[in-house]
């Protein structure tokens, strides 16, 4: 069987020939597009690592078909920063000590990411820790976190007043 | 996971049709699925991909009062949809209160309710089970079962169904409409799921490639929207499945009960409608007097299927607590913490 999927990776075009249906969208990104950046943990939906956004929305990418996106736009960790200026999630997650190890942190950031694009959460940190919650840190670095998901709301929020100002 | 052949119908009747073979599988967003496929339970020799069936993510409030939810509809968006979190909060909070926010990014109305049991031993191949392969046996009944069902379980299975969202819908008289090999039919959600009796394989009572396509919540439900809540015990903070949950609704007129509406959840292998405690309640004063008699009323029939007799005293308990949160109202927003007991006010730390 070959099948041909067409995806927006990082906002590249990328044409894919599947040989098998069974690869999932996290070991495509890894193992045939050389995005490592996003983590294979449990690779099974149980520990947020391999969270991705797929057309806006944060997904666990290892409990997804690749040939079920035909069509979609990903982004990785490897495309939220803007050259060598980080994401505001990402300055917040090194100002917070939101990470020690760093394995969980890519799905944590893309998970971050999807969260305030969600805009569910205000400045609730309970709420925030709910809705991290598909993210796990073997590290407990959830303290740092989630102080880093609240600071980088708040500066995504600013420079969203600057722009519309 | 073993081979498959991936087809992607473009309309209901192809899918129908590809679904009607032996070995054929649903894929919708895959988060129940792929986990199942990946441990060797379900192993689909076709998997047919109906993400992208048109017409069928829609919520669409019909001219009847009834709403209909499309079976691709995903489990966010129906929680976060305003109007109808508005006329069905318990539904949303029972939403909000299942899996993590990437899962319900991705996981559609149709899969929740075709979930698989997360007994442990149906997930661990090496272990009896007779779900997974009828006549094996119950690994479950002398091994770790504090979790198991305390009603409507039998010497075969005593699993119980996940689901959270199916608990209000239960309580509401929510319809499924199913499209089959003989076309359109539609039954209530309470019939849906089957109790194991000797064959536990079989979850549900639908055939061969029937699919969900959409559900439908009666305008009757309507009705309790000012009192309605999910509450859900679990053994951490969030993201795990329900120990017991309830789901209690009441239509007050002053100091009576007009009309109650009660289920189950983590009790049994479908969604538990507690109707006769619902009889009780109509036309009682609210109070815990009569959440408590219809708390017992509600688990008259439990039995203990190991060593899980504490679940009936714990879900007695959670329904007289469900109901008094119903009574004291539909908070305005669903809480920090969906469904939990342990909701405290916001911005208060969780542990606490």
């Amino acid at each position: 069987m070959n099948l041909s999927i067409s995806l927006t990776v990082n906002g590249e075009r990328r044409d894919v020939a599947l040989d098998d249906p069974r690869v999932t969208l996290l070991d495509l990104l890894r193992e045939r597009l050389h995005l490592t950046g996003t983590k294979k943990g449990c690779d099974r939906g149980q520990c947020g690592a391999c969270t991705v956004l797929v057309d806006g929305r944060r997904i666990n990418s290892c409990l997804t078909l690749a040939a079920s996106l035909d069509g979609a736009a990903v982004l990785t960790i490897e495309g939220v920063a803007h050259g060598d200026t980080l994401h505001p999630v990402q300055a917040a997650f090194i100002a917070h000590d939101g990470f020690q190890c760093g394995f969980c942190t890519p799905g944590q950031i893309m998970s971050a990411i999807g969260l305030i694009a969600e805009g569910q959460a205000g400045d609730d940190p309970e709420r925030i820790r709910e809705a991290m919650s598909g993210n796990l840190c073997r590290c407990g670095a959830y303290a740092g976190i989630t102080e880093a998901v609240l600071d980088a709301q708040h500066t995504l929020a600013a420079a969203e007043k600057g722009r519309a100002a | 996971m073993t081979p498959f052949d991936y087809i992607r119908p473009a309309t209901i009747a192809e899918a129908v049709a590809a679904a009607a073979t032996p070995g054929a599988a649903y894929l919708a967003a895959g988060t129940n699925l792929l986990d199942l496929m990946k441990g060797g339970i379900s192993r689909p020799t076709r998997v047919v991909d109906i993400s992208r069936l048109p017409g069928l993510d829609r919520i669409e409030a019909l001219p009847d009062g009834s709403v209909r939810i499309g079976a691709l509809v995903r489990n966010a968006d129906l929680a976060h949809d305003a109007a109808f979190a508005r006329a069905f909060p318990s539904v949303a909070e029972a939403l909000l209160s299942g899996a993590s926010a990437q899962l319900r990014n991705a996981a559609t109305v149709g899969g929740n309710l075709l979930q698989r049991t997360r007994c442990s031993y149906f997930h661990d191949a090496a272990s009896a089970c007779n779900k997974r392969s009828p006549g094996a046996g119950c690994d479950a009944r002398g091994g770790e079962n504090r979790l198991h069902a305390v009603l409507g379980w039998s010497d075969a299975c005593i699993a119980t169904h996940p689901s959270d969202f199916c608990v209000p819908l239960v309580a509401f008289d929510a319809v499924v409409e199913i499209e089959g090999s003989g076309g359109r039919r539609e039954i209530a959600l309470e019939a849906l799921h089957r109790l194991p009796d000797a064959a536990p394989e079989r979850d549900a009572v639908l055939d061969p490639g029937d699919l969900i396509v959409a559900v439908r919540l009666p305008a009757a439900a309507r009705n309790f929207a000012a009192h309605a809540r999910y509450l859900k015990l679990r053994e951490r903070t969030s993201y795990a499945f329900a120990v017991v949950s309830a789901a209690a609704a009441l239509d007050l007129d002053g100091g009576t009960i007009k009309s109650a509406r009660l289920a189950l959840g983590g009790v049994a292998a479908k969604p538990w409608r507690a109707r006769a405690a619902e009889s009780l309640l109509a036309g009682a004063s609210p109070g815990l007097p009569a959440f408590r008699r219809a708390a017992e009323t509600a688990l008259a029939g439990a039995t203990p299927s190991g060593d899980n007799g504490f679940k009936i005293e714990l879900a007695q308990r959670m329904v007289a607590r469900a109901l008094s949160l119903a009574a004291a109202g539909t908070p305005a927003r669903v809480p920090a913490l969906p469904a939990s007991p342990f909701s405290s006010t916001a911005g208060a730390l969780h542990v606490a």
